[in-house]
């Protein structure tokens, strides 16, 4: 069990800088998640803090003991960290069987063998392994080689599990079920964990903190993941976190419109100054009637109506911006709100984040 | 990585260092050393000279006749290899694997033995076969002679066909069937789709087949040696060979010697460039990796007329060649005929029991092979690991000057070692075997490097770094992990390179001395001596001996895979 401590953490890659002027700190036996496209540097900062790369700048400490120091030049080789780490391909070798694989750092750390191979066991069947134990990895499914994996990286008891998108390759089902798992693994054994993912959705379920961070290596918000999802600190976190709409607002004075119409906007009122101000909200944030009803709301046209089984997805056209809604299926045949294209219907929103300037939305149908 | 990072001189670099030393003084310098010499007369840089080189009457002829011959084996060999590719896996032949496996034969026989064979056959006075039309069917004279340009082909074309018939058998295979069956259902004949589907897209393996054949024939010594100096016919490693042999070390022929291998060079470079520019066009999606069915040609009343077809040419250019040679090898006198009371086993005893230029030919083969398959092994793991997963600035070098020797024919390798090592930096290994363990050890990286590099690529990254998170130190984790996962393609390597070495005559044959003959340059030597008999005997066992290793390493290959 151990926290970490990253300090103005920097590294360049051929002169180009991955990471600059990184701080961030892992509390004792919290599972952290760290949020991120593809390509940010959240895998380097990973293999930073196992030890596999050195920072060019600042300092790594695991437990309060400093294990990468740029200034001295200090790097305390992986295998010194105490860590465990499982990687996005797995990386079970392919010619020892699942107890080799597992055994193997317990080999190494010179554990007596009747020792050894109760605790292997132990970790095998903790993992839902029991009875695999003589397999080669070439007779395992990709699930099983994962669990390999997350055996490996547990026997040993590390202070620290590092996690690379060791969810990636699996299939959904699968993935929700280790992520499940996982989960249960930390509180029962009460490891820190630092997991790295693009998945957002993995991510929030999975966290007693997230981290955001951007294409260029900045963190852009820390918090539990209720928080991050619910106060996003800016409009790159809102994006990352599920599908995003925008709609553009016009402070005229004291009148709100929409966009350069001259609707007027309805609803919650900016938190934020400014002429030009954009409304951020999800497609669950969406409450539809029916245009003829005499209920408030933006009007808005239906362009494209999907029905997705559970719920019914909806393209509405609210002044000349595209918004994407989503309303459960038992609700819009309870409340006659099956539309059609082209029909005619209010829009009202029950959680609004507001974003200063004028926003557009990545992928907008 | 980068220049912030302190200037330490670790592991990664210790190693880079070892492996650009060593090819340096095996590939680097005596590669150099040929063109250095070819360009550089008295201090100063001189073309007109090599003019003058390339216009003498015996080297331009050499390098027509190179011309000639290879051209006239790319077609035939061409010709004949796809031929029977086809007939292997497109047509409803009889007893198809077996065919298909005994095309492969040639491959592993070394040409000059057949060249020998053949010569024992059809030389124009006492070839057994010519000798039969003349002196039983009372023919004026010798119905074929081997000593020519068309025996040359012939012989070469036996033995080098098989690039083509593995190469086209393997497109034919991997092609998707239904590219033809859409063919005909939209109304061609089987002409028109054979014409207009099938050969232009077999059409690369066919020209990269037909270019290594070429590649080879350019390069080979042994049988044009055996079969063409007789009537004057040389080529460029003979040629070469001539002009080191006779002229024990003359300025002017190891500069005609220097001038003609540089255009080797140049070809063979020229010919792999052209063959990896139709490899890589020749890409194409619809030839899948995976086997598929492909339809079958009915032969109908040709199926019996092709098999014997086939079954006449294998028993024509392996069986008659495979039997002459020990039978010859068993003659009390080359020249008796074969029946029992000329026939014993004592020239073989003696080849392997008594006589000591053939025991040490043996043993001189054998422990060359052995030394330089093992030397070449590891260095080739070391140097793999280097270019594969190591981040060193300068990896390029070491690929390119590795990879090199691929293209090198052996003539010209044997040629740049006895520049650099006949006391030129004051080390004289002249007439011992480590010059040729030199020789072999530059000749062969490139298979090792081929082979191991293709494991190392295997071994990703991550495995070594799952290791080291386990607390592996990086010593532990290459023992535990990279070297049991590459230790399949360290195999390979050492056979890839020990069968050859055992069989090797092109650069041995440039750099023996009295007491480091080996088997091939025994065997050569032998007949050019006169001693045909203890040649062929001496050559049945060679073959032997070959025969039971390539027996041996698919065993231990296919028992090694099964396993794993």
């Amino acid at each position: 069990m151990a926290g970490v401590q990253i300090e103005g953490v920097g590294k360049q890659y051929a002169g180009r800088p991955v990471l600059s002027g990184l701080s961030l700190e892992l509390k004792d036996g919290e599972c952290f998640t760290l949020l991120g496209p593809s390509g940010c540097g959240k895998t380097v900062l990973l293999r930073l803090i196992a030890g596999f790369e050195q920072p060019d700048q600042g300092r790594i400490a695991i437990d309060g003991e400093t294990v990468a120091d740029a200034a001295s030049g200090k790097s305390v080789p992986p295998e010194r960290r105490g860590l465990g780490m499982v990687f996005q391909d797995y990386a079970v070798w392919p010619h020892m069987n699942v107890f080799d694989n597992v055994a193997y750092p317990l080999k190494l750390a010179g554990t007596e063998s009747a020792a050894l191979r109760e605790r292997t066991l132990a970790v095998i069947e903790m993992v839902g392994l029991a009875g695999l134990a003589e397999r080669l990895p070439s007779q395992l499914s990709g699930g099983q080689q994962q669990r390999v994996a997350l055996a490996r990286a547990l026997v040993s008891e590390p202070r620290l599990l590092l996690l690379d998108e060791p969810l990636n390759n699996l299939d959904a089902n699968l993935r929700e079920e280790m992520r499940f798992e996982i989960k249960a693994l930390q509180k029962k054994l009460g490891v820190t964990i630092l997991y790295v993912t693009h998945d957002q959705e993995i991510a929030l379920a999975i966290a007693d903190r997230v981290a955001v961070m951007d294409e260029s290596g900045t963190l852009r918000q820390i918090g539990a993941p209720e928080e991050v999802y619910e106060h996003p600190a800016d409009d790159f976190v809102f994006r990352f976190l599920g599908i995003a709409n925008f709609l553009p607002v016009r402070r005229d004075g004291d009148a709100l419109y929409i966009g350069g119409s001259s609707e007027r906007w309805v609803g919650q009122p900016p938190d934020k100054a400014g002429a030009q101000l954009t409304a951020g909200f999800r497609p669950s944030d969406v409450l539809l009637s029916r245009a003829s009803s005499d209920g408030e709301g933006l009007a808005g046209i239906i362009r494209r109506a999907s029905f997705l089984g559970a719920q019914v997805d909806y393209l509405i056209d609210i002044a000349g911006t595209l918004i994407r809604a989503a309303l459960p299926s038992h609700e819009c045949l309870a409340r006659d709100l099956l539309f059609v294209e082209g029909d005619a219907c209010r829009v009202s929103l029950h959680s609004v984040q507001w974003f200063a300037g004028k926003l557009v939305a990545t992928a907008q149908v | 990585m980068t220049t912030k990072t302190h200037t330490r001189f670790g592991t990664p670099e210790l190693l880079f260092g070892l492996s650009v030393a060593v090819l340096v003084i095996v590939v680097a310098v005596p590669m150099l050393l040929i063109f250095f010499n070819a360009f550089w007369v008295d201090g100063h840089f001189n073309v007109a000279d090599v003019i003058r080189v390339l216009r003498h009457p015996e080297t331009y002829k050499a390098l027509w006749n190179s011309l000639v011959l290879s051209v006239g084996v790319t077609i035939t060999g061409t010709i004949v290899g796809t031929f029977f590719a086809w007939l292997v896996t497109r047509t409803d032949l009889p007893f198809k694997r077996t065919m298909k496996l005994l095309f492969l034969v040639p491959f592993m026989l070394p040409a000059f033995i057949g060249a020998l064979a053949w010569k024992m056959l059809l030389s124009p006075r006492a070839g057994y076969i010519n000798r039969f039309f003349i002196d039983v069917l009372g023919f004026d004279g010798p119905i074929f002679n081997i000593y020519s340009y068309a025996g040359i082909i012939l012989v070469e074309t036996m033995y080098l066909f098989p690039f083509v018939f593995i190469q086209v058998s393997g497109a034919l295979e991997r092609m998707d069937p239904t590219l033809e069956e859409s063919a005909r259902i939209s109304g061609a004949d089987l002409i028109t789709i054979t014409r207009k589907i099938t050969i232009p897209l077999v059409l690369p393996s066919i020209l990269s087949g037909a270019l290594l054949i070429m590649l080879y024939s350019m390069a080979h010594f042994g049988t044009v040696a055996v079969l063409g100096i007789e009537s004057g016919i040389y080529n460029i490693p003979t040629l070469i060979y001539e002009k080191i042999h006779q002229s024990a070390g003359s300025f002017d022929s190891i500069r005609t010697a220097t001038v003609l291998a540089t255009v080797l060079v140049i070809t063979a470079a020229l010919i792999l460039w052209l063959q990896n520019r139709v490899l890589a066009k020749g890409r194409y999606q619809i030839i899948a990796g995976k086997s598929f069915r492909p339809s079958e040609l009915k032969l109908r009343g040709l199926r019996i007329p092709l098999l014997v077809v086939c079954i006449l040419y294998i028993a024509f250019t392996i069986v008659l060649p495979t039997a002459t040679i020990f039978m010859v090898g068993g003659l009390k006198t080359y020249g008796l005929p074969f029946v029992s009371e000329n026939l014993t086993w004592s020239n073989y005893y003696h080849i392997l029991f008594e006589w000591d230029l053939t025991r040490g030919a043996i043993w001189n083969s054998i422990s060359l092979g052995l030394s330089a398959a093992l030397i070449t092994m590891f260095a080739g793991v070391i140097i793999s690991y280097v270019i594969v997963k190591m981040r060193v600035r300068g990896k390029g070098i070491l690929e390119f000057l590795g990879m090199l020797p691929f293209s090198v024919p052996g003539s010209v390798i044997a040629l740049g070692v006895i520049l650099a090592w006949s006391g030129k930096f004051g080390i004289n290994l002249y007439n011992t075997v480590w010059i040729i363990l030199i020789a072999y050890i530059a000749r062969y990286m490139a298979f090792s490097l081929k082979a191991n590099s293709a494991a190392l690529e295997q071994v990703h990254d991550s495995l070594v770094e799952a290791a080291r998170a386990s607390g592996a130190t990086m010593a532990q984790a290459l023992r535990d992990i990279v070297v049991p996962l590459v230790r399949p393609g360290m195999v390979a390597a050492f056979f890839l390179i020990f069968l050859p070495a055992l069989r090797e005559l092109t650069v041995s044959v440039l750099l023996y001395g009295p007491t480091t003959r080996t088997i091939g340059v025994a065997i050569y030597t032998l007949n050019e001596d006169g001693e045909t008999v203890y040649s062929a005997a001496l050559a049945g066992i060679a073959l032997i001996i070959i025969v039971l290793g390539e027996v041996l390493i698919k065993r231990l290959v296919t028992s090694k895979t099964s396993a794993a």
